[in-house]
């Protein structure tokens, strides 16, 4: 009898239905109404019991009586219940007439918590839903680990470098950057081409300007201003002077004028020219300037 | 120990065919102290040998001289790429229509002038949020949105009646930003990447100051099959056309092995053969994920490429951009 039942698993012995918190103490069975382990909440322990529950979307009132208490196959008789509130509460009080107060009361409150939370659950699909998608870690490895492969290939900084560079010969940055030197050694290539085993004054501008073409690369260096430009042109008109003042200066080293700090790769290793004092193209007037 | 002679063989010595009796390999050795010994020693006589065998090599070829052959060109994996049917060719006239006409086309004929809204997946936190400044400093005429909770769906029709032409939504998983999606927006393709080693700007070493209000160059490395095009000119399409330099600063998308890897950096020509380059701004590396013809749709979206794993990365030599 259910009494019986109730005083053995409810308050003595062990129920596997029943969880016990500090607070309250809940039961597990799906079919038990409000979800706390009371006497008159028990499915066990009650001989006759309602419960609402759904299914995909669809409620259903389960009923259960002393009748059938012998045949646990047949035990729950379900009914399903109209889409339609009202009309669903109006068949929940049909079905459970002359029950007790507390089981049709019970009934119905769960039927609306049920409903409401379908409702939600309606709204929520149509919002966008994050998707979760889970991470395999070995392929995450393996794109890590390719990621740094590809990364020490592609060499970034010097291929940054040499685009930059291609666009300046491209002449896309026009004439920002004065770097005269494009244009002369082109000329002064086609030059050494035509005059290579002559020994005139041509070959010593050539010869100039081969060791200027050198050089300049170190002048370029520091502030290439025009006027190292317009001096360049001098520079190269008058040429035996500045052959044999090379020629001296080869044996002589002298530094930079410090206008700009070079660095290491970029230091002077041969004297350079100091185009500002060669304004004059006397030949007696010069001064070896060091 | 092993490897004995053939003694006590008898009969007539062969020099020819000595018969050894089988010699232990180093991985038969039971004992692990003795045996990794063993590995050491051998891998010392292994390199001692390839020493020996490229010092020979170097003789031979300085013993030759000019007449050396020429020097091996070593196998790279970019070498040894599976060569894709879908390279362009510079002078291919059908890629050439077909750009011409295709969405980006207003950009190229300067018709339009990029404006990008930058913004996240919902909650964002600490670092997304400074990747997303930092990003908009880093492209000019770009604004930063928060997003609160609104469907990509809803933005995109609000973004297009207010004259934006991109949409940058910076996906954020376990407060790192780990995912991009670039939404070309007139109706244009939305490209989804896989983002990885986010750097931001504190996080660089040697970094140079703030990025300027000058408009950027843009450089594209290494876009060379027609998928690779056309990513490559939905990035070009991100950067206004003329770009300013005085400003000296130029971003780069450099595709390498199915990665791009963005830098954002300023430039000084010290001299004509020498560039100088400082790294400023943010860098992060994007892997292709999908591309979609039209703006984001997920469920009923055609797309033009997915990567699928199964069938795409099988090969080590296969790449797709």
């Amino acid at each position: 009898s259910p009494q019986v039942v109730w005083d053995t698993l409810g308050n003595r012995q062990f129920c596997s239905y029943k969880i016990t918190t500090k607070t309250q103490n809940f039961c597990r069975n799906e079919y038990n109404l409000t979800g706390l382990c009371n006497r008159s909440s028990c499915p066990l322990a009650n001989s006759q019991y309602a419960t609402i529950r759904e299914e995909k979307g669809r409620c259903y009132l389960y009923m259960k009586t002393i009748e059938r208490a012998a045949f646990p196959r047949r035990l729950w008789e379900r009914v399903l219940l109209n889409k339609n509130y009202e009309k669903a509460l109006e068949q929940i009080d049909e079905n459970l007439i002359y029950w007790p107060r507390f089981i049709r009361h019970k009934c119905k409150q769960r039927f609306t918590k049920i409903t409401q939370y379908l409702i939600r659950i309606r709204k929520l699909t149509l919002k966008r839903q994050r998707k979760l998608v889970p991470l395999r870690r070995k392929i995450e490895r393996r794109e890590n680990r390719r990621e740094e492969k590809a990364l020490i290939a592609a060499q970034l900084e010097n291929a940054i470098e040499k685009e930059l560079l291609e666009r300046l010969k491209q002449d896309t940055y026009g004439d920002i950057y004065n770097f005269p030197i494009h244009a002369f050694d082109k000329a002064l290539q086609q030059q050494d081409a035509e005059s290579e085993s002559e020994s005139d004054a041509e070959k010593e501008e050539d010869d100039d300007e081969d060791e200027d073409t050198d050089k300049r690369e170190f002048v370029e260096a520091d502030d290439s201003d025009l006027s190292d430009f317009e001096d360049m042109d001098k520079l190269e008109t008058s040429s035996e002077e500045e052959q044999e003042e090379e020629v001296e200066k080869k044996a002589s080293r002298s530094k930079s004028k410090g206008k700009t700090p070079l660095k290491g790769p970029t230091r002077r290793k041969r004297p350079y020219i100091e185009i500002e004092y060669e304004e004059e193209t006397e030949p007696t007037a010069k001064t070896t300037a060091a | 120990g092993g490897g004995g002679s053939a003694a006590g063989h008898g009969g007539p010595p062969a020099p020819e065919r000595v018969l050894f009796p089988p010699t232990f390999s180093v991985s038969e050795i039971k004992n692990k102290q003795r045996r990794h010994f063993m590995f050491l020693r051998w891998k010392q006589q292994q390199r001692k040998e390839k020493l020996a065998a490229k010092k020979k090599r170097r003789k031979e070829r300085e013993a030759l001289g000019d007449k050396a052959p020429p020097k091996a060109i070593p196998k790279t994996i970019e070498n040894q790429r599976i060569y894709d049917e879908t390279t362009v060719d510079p002078n291919d006239e059908e890629v050439a229509f077909d750009e011409a006409t295709d969405e980006f086309a207003p950009y190229f004929n300067r018709q339009t002038v990029p404006k990008i809204l930058i913004t996240t997946s919902d909650r964002p936190r600490g670092r997304t949020v400074r990747f997303c400044e930092q990003l908009s400093t880093v492209i000019p005429n770009s604004h930063v949105y928060y997003r609160r909770g609104l469907a990509l769906k809803r933005i995109i029709p609000q973004c297009i009646a207010r004259d934006f032409t991109d949409l940058i939504v910076v996906n954020e998983d376990r407060k790192i930003p780990n995912g991009m999606l670039v939404c070309h927006l007139p109706d244009g393709p939305t490209a989804h990447f896989r983002m990885s080693s986010v750097r931001l700007r504190k996080e660089i070493k040697r970094k140079g100051k703030e990025p300027t209000e000058h408009i950027p160059e843009v450089i594209l490395n290494n876009f060379t099959t027609r998928l690779g095009h056309s990513i490559g000119r939905m990035f070009a399409s991100l950067f206004p056309h003329d770009p300013q330099f005085i400003g000296r600063q130029v971003a780069t998308f450099h595709n390498q092995r199915d990665y791009i890897f963005f830098r954002f950096h300023r430039y000084i020509f010290k001299s004509e053969k020498k560039v100088g380059i400082q790294e400023l701004g943010p860098r992060f590396t994007l892997k292709l994920r999908s591309l979609q013809k039209g703006t984001f749709d997920s469920k009923f979206g055609e797309y033009e490429w997915i990567h699928k794993r199964r069938e795409m990365d099988t090969s080590r030599r296969k790449f797709h951009l």
